[in-house]
């Protein structure tokens, strides 16, 4: 499965994306993350150390998860891009849109126990 | 997802400018972009391109073009397909990818990195394309786009 839900400390949940985030499986994304926030957590990291390439319907699902997140008072913060994903994040000046961590150790630590 | 993808490669004449091409036909359905990208960079990977090209730039470029073409283009009919065309030089690597609709302005399509736009799910499709290639080009019609990437 391209991506795993982990609860990594009480009210966060880290994302795992395996492989790529793409137009072809986006919508699986979109939806276990849903889920989890209807289920009540409004925390979430989402660790891209094992993505290869993310398209532009990837961080557009990103996008709009955000900002569902923090309409419910919730954030997303995203971690372990590498250096071409840090770029691609760049160029769009989605850079300015999400808080990026180095790794997702730094971006669970960044939300307050 | 029924249809296996089919890659055909066609070896060219020795010492002409094009070392071989690659030819396949992807059907109108989004679940087939990331195994068609797979299908393609695998067979790239001994060419002009360093690993690092294949590996983004042209993977996610590929699945750009591949996803315009299938959800605007061929407005995912099935019975239609998107037609790739991959020519491999010494040093340089030329992705053509068509589709079978009206075409598009490509001219028209807005900067979505402005202000009001940046909070939009969609519309980065061409933005992120022409960021991670050295070149693009459209046909008149519009409904068939070049990617060159250079060797490096």
């Amino acid at each position: 499965m391209p991506f795993s839900l982990m609860q990594k400390k009480p009210g966060v949940v880290m994302v795992g994306v395996d492989g790529q985030l793409i137009v072809g499986n986006r919508q699986e994304l979109k939806q276990k993350v849903l889920d989890a926030l209807d289920g009540g957590t409004n925390k979430f990291v989402i660790d891209f150390t094992r993505t290869g390439y993310i398209d532009s319907s990837g961080l557009g699902v990103l996008v709009s998860l955000s900002k569902k997140i923090r309409e419910q008072g919730g954030d997303l913060r995203l971690a372990g891009l590498n250096d071409d994903l840090q770029t691609l994040f760049e160029l769009t000046k989605l850079d300015t849109l999400f808080s990026i961590a180095k790794t997702p150790e730094e971006a669970l630590a960044a939300f307050s126990p | 997802m029924t249809t296996p993808l089919s890659l055909h490669v066609r070896p060219c004449s020795p010492g002409g400018e094009v070392e071989f091409e690659l030819l396949l036909d992807v059907p109108s359905d989004l679940r087939y972009v990331g195994p068609a990208v797979e299908l393609i960079a695998e067979r790239c990977r001994h060419g002009a391109l360093s690993p690092r090209r294949i590996e983004f730039n042209l993977r996610t470029a590929l699945a750009e073009a591949l996803a315009n073409a299938i959800a605007y283009g061929n407005r995912q009919d099935p019975s239609r397909v998107v037609r790739v065309r991959v020519e491999a030089g010494r040093a340089w690597l030329r992705i053509h990818v068509t589709d079978d609709g009206g075409g598009f302005d490509p001219a028209v399509v807005p900067d979505p990195t402005l202000p009001g736009r940046l909070e939009r799910e969609d519309g980065r499709g061409l933005f992120v394309l022409r960021s991670l290639v050295d070149h693009v080009t459209f046909n008149e019609k519009g409904n068939s786009v070049c990617l060159t990437l250079r060797a490096g």
